[in-house]
């Protein structure tokens, strides 16, 4: 029916159950080993401090020459997340390279939480108001995380 | 004939003459010899550059490469500049690429900070010290692929990211493949800026993909140098060097004739557009787009409101108009206001009244740049339809001109007249598309009506070298040296006034009515 599942999949796997990250969670799905059902914790001292946030995924089939396709489920506000959860960062464009992996990339992920980067924005109206006026941004960060990133 | 050799004769002799009695009264120093001395010069000087070509105003000097030229003109500049700063050529194509092919500022830096250009530029391998090989090396193990078989070959530049051939190679192929990349290709290692080498790069991919890589190269170069430009025309593989600088092309048109035939501005590389120069060509382009059409409908089939302008259709109803946006009432007839009209509803059969004729004024008046507009785009576009035509007339011709040869028993070298007759028509037409869009963004003034004439005449040489086109292949046997005397004359209009627009130019004497940003 598939390919086998690559060597590099497998492994990577395997580590991430065997020697967990803090803070973040990675679980393939049973029918599918390349799509994973990822928890992120908001870092300490941010203001997603507190928050779960659940992420999905996806291995495609040129993965690791390309990045994963990764996506937010959780609502977030933050200049470099949109509305559907879609993340702006470089290692999982133009800086990709196949020696990443899916534990780095979800360190990143969880260290943008910690900086945002209202320069580079994907959501405009979120970096506006964060260039503006940021400690109403961060008070929306902090209520949006506490109304859609508290564990069910 | 004859008469005109014998001049020829005459001047020559008489020029002998002259030099003759010239080194036989320099002695006598007067005015008038003096003179005379000084105009054989410069008429001697003058006729010395008549055979050389000479430039016209606006023509530019440019050459035309192959791709092979342009393969020949990096090695070249690698070779030497290798030689200079005595890295190997691999190495110094790198740090050319990186530094946009400027020599100059290359070796300035390479003097001032060798260390921190070498790792600006990503050099990645020192060829000269460990040549790119694969190795293999116990107990390794991939990290793209997690592969640890023993025996598997593995690659790394001098950075120390190593991984498995197999990788390295898929690596390589998305790059250049997918993403077309070339000169900027990183090793595949987390962060790491270190470029692939050329080298490196045959020992990894099959010849095919380094085919691909050497043309992706090329095309940067290309794109790098801001005197080379690649043809434009579909599958054409040349490219043009023009020294022709951005910042003049307010006071140049630099049209350039690629070996493919095709003739194209240097500036924009858009279609040749003289006299026209690339702001404006820009400008009138993006106001087509919006405008023509539109304009055109509005023009046939809309009205003003006398008092808000808006743009009123009237597509049913009677004459009574209420504005929906001011809510004036007026009458559609004379455009005077409703209230004057009484009881006579629906039917204007006023004549005259003040507010009417100044209604109709103010609308003239916003009507006339409307109406200016049209009139140059109707021209330019008949142009450009036309010369769209005369395609058509060209191959056309070519079956005249078998035709010809077979009614006429004229040789084949004899029917070329016609071609160079349609060649020459198409080339004046696009001139003079160009020129109503240039006259359509030029003040009024002296130079203007000199502009309008020159255009007026070529315009009249063209049409009537058009029209013996649409005479019969018998006819047109009769009329070779007519016609080949209208083409000369169409394309000596052409040229004078080109040279004119061009003189102008160069000069910044044209007056626009907008700025040439």
């Amino acid at each position: 029916m598939t390919a086998p599942l690559p060597k590099r999949i497998i492994k990577e796997t395997e580590r991430l159950q065997s020697e967990p990250v803090p803070g973040i969670s990675a679980q393939p799905h049973d029918d599918n080993a390349r799509y994973f059902d990822v928890m992120v914790e908001g870092p300490g001292g941010s203001c997603y401090e507190g928050g779960i946030f659940n992420l999905e995924l996806f291995l495609p089939d040129d993965y690791p020459m390309c990045p994963p396709r990764i996506r937010f489920l959780t609502r977030i506000y933050h200049p470099n997340i949109d509305r559907l959860g879609r993340i702006c960062l470089d290692v999982l464009k133009n800086n990709w390279s196949p020696a990443l992996q899916i534990r780095t990339i979800l360190l990143s992920i969880q260290a943008l939480l910690g900086a945002p980067n209202p320069e580079d924005p994907l959501n405009e109206a979120v970096a506006k108001q964060w260039k503006e006026n940021q400690p109403e941004a961060i008070r929306t960060a902090r209520e949006w995380t506490k109304l859609y990133a508290q564990k069910k | 004939m004859d008469s005109d050799d014998e001049g020829g004769f005459n001047s020559a002799a008489s020029s002998i003459e002259l030099d003759e009695e010239m080194s036989s009264s320099v002695d006598f120093d007067s005015d008038v010899e003096l003179d005379d001395y000084q105009e054989d010069e410069t008429a001697f000087e003058a006729t010395a550059k008549d055979l050389a070509p000479r430039r016209k105003a606006y023509e530019v000097e440019y050459r035309v490469y192959s791709p092979k030229d342009i393969q020949a003109q990096q090695d070249d500049q690698v070779a030497e500049v290798a030689n200079l700063l005595e890295q190997p050529p691999e190495a110094t194509a790198i740090l050319l690429r990186h530094v946009r092919w400027n020599k100059e500022r290359l070796i300035e830096q390479y003097m001032d900070a060798q260390e921190e250009l070498l790792d600006k530029a990503g050099l990645g391998q020192d060829i000269s010290k460990n040549p790119p090989r694969l190795q293999v090396i116990d107990g390794f193990c991939c990290d793209i692929c997690c592969e640890d078989t023993p025996g598997l070959e593995s690659f790394a530049m001098n950075c120390g990211h190593r991984f498995c051939v197999d990788c390295y190679r898929q690596y390589l192929v998305q790059k250049i493949k997918g993403e077309g990349e070339a000169a900027r290709i990183k090793c595949p290692g987390d962060g790491c800026n270190k470029i692939i080498d050329a080298k490196s790069l045959d020992l990894l991919v099959p010849t095919e993909l380094t085919e691909r890589y050497n043309e992706l190269l090329m095309r940067t170069y290309v794109d790098d140098k801001e005197n080379l430009k690649w043809c434009p025309a579909p599958n054409c593989v040349y490219a043009v060097e023009c020294g022709v600088k951005k910042r003049d092309l307010n006071k140049i048109v630099p049209s350039v004739h690629c070996d493919c035939k095709h003739a194209f501005c240097f500036g924009c590389t858009l279609a040749d557009h003289q006299p026209c120069p690339c702001v404006l060509v820009k400008k009138w382009l993006k106001k087509c787009e919006d405008d023509s059409e539109t304009a055109n409908w509005i023009s046939a089939n809309t009205k003003e409101c006398p008092k808000c302008h808006s743009t009123i259709e009237k597509n049913g109803g009677c004459n009574h108009m209420t504005c929906r946006k001011c809510k004036n009432e007026f009458c559609w007839m004379c455009m005077g206001v409703w209230s004057e009209h009484g009881t006579s509803w629906y039917n204007c059969n006023r004549f005259e009244e003040k507010s009417g004729s100044d209604a109709r004024d103010a609308q003239a008046k916003s009507r006339q740049s409307l109406e200016r507009y049209l009139h140059y785009y109707n021209r330019y576009a008949n142009h450009e339809q036309s010369a769209k035509l005369d395609k058509d007339i060209f191959h056309k011709t070519e079956k005249k001109m078998t035709l010809l040869q077979s009614s006429s028993g004229m040789s084949w070298i004899e029917v070329q007249f016609l071609e160079a007759a349609s060649q020459a028509l198409q080339q004046c037409r696009q001139t003079l598309k160009w020129t109503y869009a240039f006259a359509y963004y030029l003040a009024r003034n002296n130079q203007t009506a000199i502009f309008e004439d020159n255009q007026k005449d070529l315009e009249m040489a063209v049409e009537n070298l058009s029209e013996m086109f649409e005479k019969s292949t018998d006819q047109l046997a009769g009329l070779k040296v007519e016609m080949m005397d209208k083409t000369t004359y169409c394309m000596r209009r052409r040229v004078i006034l080109l040279d004119d627009t061009a003189k102008n130019l160069k000069e910044q004497t044209w007056e626009f009515i907008v700025d040439m940003v």
